[in-house]
This record gives C-alpha cells, structure tokens and sequence, in this order.
C-alpha cells in the first residue's frame, strides 16, 4: 500500500534554544491506527501538529500523497486542512453554542468568506451532522449547549467535528487526558472503528501505553524530539519502555496502573 | 546549604518589611505635606459636614416653580444619555476591530499585534476629562466634544477589555476552527465572538453606565446637555432646579443599572 503519510528528515526548532524535533523520519499508510507515546515534553504535540501546519517545521519534508505541504500557500494549505480532523485534549468546543453548531464548524472549511460569515449550511449538511451524532450516541443532545455536556460527551462533539469534513485522516492530541476510564474506552472504541470501518487513518498522541498496546496497529515512541521505537504493539518489549520513557519509566507505571484500574 | 537559604530567607522578609515602613512613611510625609501646602484643615472639613447637610435639606429640593422646568430637563437628559450610547456603542464596534487585530492568540501579524495595543494604550491612558480638555481647543463647546470625549475614551478601555475577553475565552475554538481549514473571518465569526459574547456585552454595558456618569461632568465642561443645565441653575442660584436635576439624574442611572442587570442576565443566563 502507499503512504498517505511521510516525514523525512523533518526537524523543529522553537526559537534559538528548544528543539522539539530532531530529524524525524517514517510514514503512515492508508487507513492505519498509529500511536505516538513518549515522556512529556518529548514533541509529540509539535510532531502532530506540523503535520496540518498548525506548527510550521524547521526543516525536512512532510509529504501528504506525495506532496510537500511545507510548500503549500494558502489556499492549498486549506484545502489540505479541510481533508484532515483534528481533535484535541480539552475539546476546543465553543461551549456556549449547541452541539449541531459546533458540529457544522466541520464544513466552514468548505465554504465562501460569505456563507462562513454568516454560518449559512445546507440542509444535507444538516442532515449529515444528524447522522453522524446518532452513530456517536448523541441524539438526544443535538440542540443541548455543549457546556451542559460530560467530557466524554465532548469529546464526541470534537470527533462529529472531525468527521462531518469528510476526512482522509485524523490527528488526536491527548483526547483522553482529560477522560475518567469509562469515558476513554468509548472515545478510544469510537477512534478505532474509525480507522478499521471507514478506513480513516487515525494518528493518536497518547500517554497511557496499555491504550497505545491495545488499540494501535502501530506505536511511534518519541523521546527528546527523536523516534526511539517504531513497530507494532506485539514487538513492544520492557527494554523498548524503558528507551521510549527513559528515567520517566515509573510515572508510566502509574499510568497503566489507573487504565487497569477502569 | 540549609543555613545559607534560610539566611536568604530572612534577608529576603527584612528587605521585605524595610519596603513597608518606607511606603507607609513616605505616603503619610506626601499627605501632610499636602494638607499644608493646600491649608487643608482635615478637623475642619469633618465639622463642617453636618453644616452642609442641614443646608442642603433646606434649600436642595425641588419645588412646584421648578417642576415646570421638567420637560427642559428631560430633554437635556434625552439627549445626554442618547450621546452617551452613541458613543460607546460606535467606539465598541472600533475597540472590537482592533482587539482582534490586536489579539495575542488570534491576531494576524506580530507588527499590526503590536501596533494596534499601543494604540489602544494611549488612547487609555488619556482620562475623558482629559480628552474633553484637548477636543474643546478643536471643536469648542459643543455637543460633538463630549461625543468625542466619550468615544476616544470608551475606545482605549474596551479595546483593552475586549482583548483580553477574547484571549481567555475564543483561542481554543478559533484553533480548532483553523484546523479545519475555516478562513480567517469564518473563524472570527463562528468562533471567537459566538464564544466571548457575554462578556463583550457586559463590558459595553459598564462602558454605557460610566458614560453616562461622565457625561453629565463633561457637561458642565463643554456646556451642553444636562450638566450644562445644572450648572445654569446652579450659578444662577437656583437650588430647587438643580435639585430637580439631580433627582433625575439619580432616578435615570437607577433605570440604567436595572435595565442593564436585566440584559446581562438574559443574554447570559
Ligand atoms: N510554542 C512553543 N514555543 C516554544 N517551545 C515550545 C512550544 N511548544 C512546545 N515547546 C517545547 O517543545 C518541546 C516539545 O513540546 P511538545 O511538542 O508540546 O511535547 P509533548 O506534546 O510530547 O508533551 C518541549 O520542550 C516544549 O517546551
Ligand atoms: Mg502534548
């Protein structure tokens, strides 16, 4: 299969001092669930997010089907923008409005400085927000305001977001840091079904490795802005932790203990 | 290493308290220094107030002559408060530009960031008192003087209001929007505003109050509107027409808190 995905040599620098990234390099293929897990602070957010530009890398290639999107303007960039979802720790929901709107956000990508303005959407968009909040379980919270909802409720507001762009691929930024166990799984379940039955490739940041064992078809590990560890869960050994999380090896500890605990 | 960071310690709260003493003792020197150089008589001030309280229960109040100056007043009044939400609602519109060109986290460009706050900050810092002094050499004593008065004012503050509003509350949705592929003004008007709203209003809302308090001072200064008035019936001793206006005025600002509470909690709540 080809690669939906591929970094070469990509490097981040923040400034003259912090280095994020250091010459970075694999690809992801078509409809894949990756995991990318390492210490915090390791660059994992900067890795994720120079892949739609929200953070322009220092140096390298990042290749999305074979073109370079570090040479993308503006409009390319867009365009580029509106075929991948993103979804992040803390929601980023306009939490006064209702689920439908923060829905429909999804489309402004799609449409004229006019329609965007006015938050003007057509009746099949509509339509589509429905269908994709009744498969996520949120039918009975369409016209609720999003401060009224759960995190885990959120949190599938930001995945409908997401998905009524009709993307090729999705970028998850820690989206169950903020969850209790049971919110997680079904964050985590609804991600995969993502990947496996619509063929989404889903690219996750994580800090709990049992989720990253239990869920990926691959796990990237990341320490100090370098990729220590890329293959499957099932090559995963303790040694290869112990590289992953360095002197860090005990916090993790913890955190697989709390995902067994839920 | 211990003893070395506790001496550090105690080094760090005499410094501390030497600060005080030195604060406290220089305000009260600058006070006194005050009360001499103005011969202001603090025991004196204080004596005199049951003086003046018994004066004004006598001559201040309204009566039955003054009451037929009541459609004058209220049209002076009509027409302060009319001037004191144009202003502030057109400098809301200008502060609202500038605070989203202005804003750290959403702003476009790190030279238009920079150079609308300046702006914003020198048109805080300049008092409306101020203001109307400076305007009064342009536009002499009229109406569009406290206009102005107001507007450049209202502007600096509720820039700097909405700034910070929309830093707190709209970044994060306005990133997600970005992410989307959502164009500037898409982001802006699905996101950032939808999410600072209550509080942008709110702030309108203050700035209309306090206008309409200044307004009635810049009054007196460029003689228009209701101040003007007062000030009229004042010099011309008058009392019981200048005590109608205050009642007015005291019963009009009442109506404009309540009205305000009142949107502020349906827009909110
Ligand atoms: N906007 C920024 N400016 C400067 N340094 C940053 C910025 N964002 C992240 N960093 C630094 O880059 C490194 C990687 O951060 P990040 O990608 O957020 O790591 P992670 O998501 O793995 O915790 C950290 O040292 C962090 O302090
Ligand atoms: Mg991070």
């Amino acid at each position: 299969m080809t690669a939906l995905l591929e970094f070469k040599h990509v490097s981040k620098q923040y400034g003259s001092e912090t280095r994020a990234l250091t010459d970075v390099s694999f690809s992801v293929r078509s409809g894949e669930f990756v995991s990318i897990i390492g210490p915090s602070g390791a660059g994992k957010s900067t890795l994720l997010r120079c892949i739609n530009r929200m953070i322009d890398a220092s140096s390298g290639e990042i290749c999305i089907e074979g073109k370079n999107v570090l040479e993308f303007r503006k409009k390319e960039l867009k365009r580029m923008r509106t075929s991948i979802g993103m979804i992040f720790q803390h929601y980023n929901l306009v939490d006064r409005l209702s689920v439908m709107e923060n829905v429909l956000h999804g489309r402004l990508g799609y449409k004229s400085t006019l329609a965007g303005m006015l938050g003007l959407y057509r009746e099949e968009e509509k339509q589509q927000a429905y269908q994709i909040l009744g498969i996520l379980g949120l039918e009975e919270q369409v016209y609720k305001r999003c401060d009224q909802l759960s995190g885990g409720q959120k949190q599938r507001v930001g995945i409908a977001r997401a998905l009524i762009q009709g993307p090729k691929m999705l970028l998850c930024d820690e989206p169950i840091a903020s969850l209790d166990p049971n919110a997680s799984k079904v964050i985590m379940d609804h991600l995969r079904h993502i990947s496996t039955n619509l063929g989404i490739t889903v690219i996750v940041n994580l800090h709990q490795v049992e989720t990253a064992l239990k869920y990926s078809d691959r796990i990237i590990g990341v320490n100090q802005g370098k990729i220590v560890y890329n293959g499957t869960p099932g090559q995963m050994t303790s040694e290869e932790l112990q590289r992953i999380y360095g002197s860090e090896r005990r916090d993790t500890r913890a955190d697989q203990g709390e995902t067994q605990a839920g | 290493m211990l003893i070395k960071a506790r001496r550090k310690q105690v080094d760090y709260f005499t410094a501390k308290r030497r600060h005080a003493y030195l604060f406290w003792g220089l305000l009260l020197l600058v006070t006194y220094a005050a009360a001499v150089l103005t011969q202001y008589d603090f025991v004196q001030g204080l004596s005199s107030i049951p003086g003046a309280l018994v004066w004004g229960v006598t001559h201040f109040y309204p009566n039955a002559e003054s009451l037929a100056k009541f459609p004058d007043v209220l049209r002076t009044l009509v027409e302060t408060l009319l001037m004191s939400i144009a202003a502030t609602t057109v400098a809301s519109v200008f502060a609202l530009v500038f605070a989203l060109l202005g804003s750290q986290t959403i702003g476009v460009h790190a030279g238009i960031k920079l150079a609308s706050r300046s702006i914003a900050t020198v048109f805080r810092n300049i008092d409306v008192t101020a203001w109307s002094m400076i305007l009064l050499f342009s536009f002499g004593q009229n109406v569009m003087t406290g206009y102005f008065a107001l507007f450049f004012g209202s502007f600096g503050f509720l820039t700097r209001a909405f700034l910070e509003s929309i830093d707190e509350t709209g970044s994060h949705s306005a990133e997600a929007l970005r992410a989307t592929g959502a164009g500037y003004i898409s982001v802006i008007c699905q996101s950032v505003i939808p999410a600072a709203l209550p509080q942008l209003i709110s702030w309108i809302l203050f700035m209309i109050e306090t206008n309409i308090r200044n307004a009635t001072l810049i009054g007196i200064l460029t003689g228009t509107g209701v101040g003007f008035l007062f000030n009229l019936y004042y010099k011309n001793l008058d009392y019981n027409a200048a005590s109608l206006i205050v009642f007015v005025i005291v019963i009009s600002i009442l109506v404009i808190e309540f009205t305000s509470n009142y949107i502020r909690k349906v827009m909110i709540g």
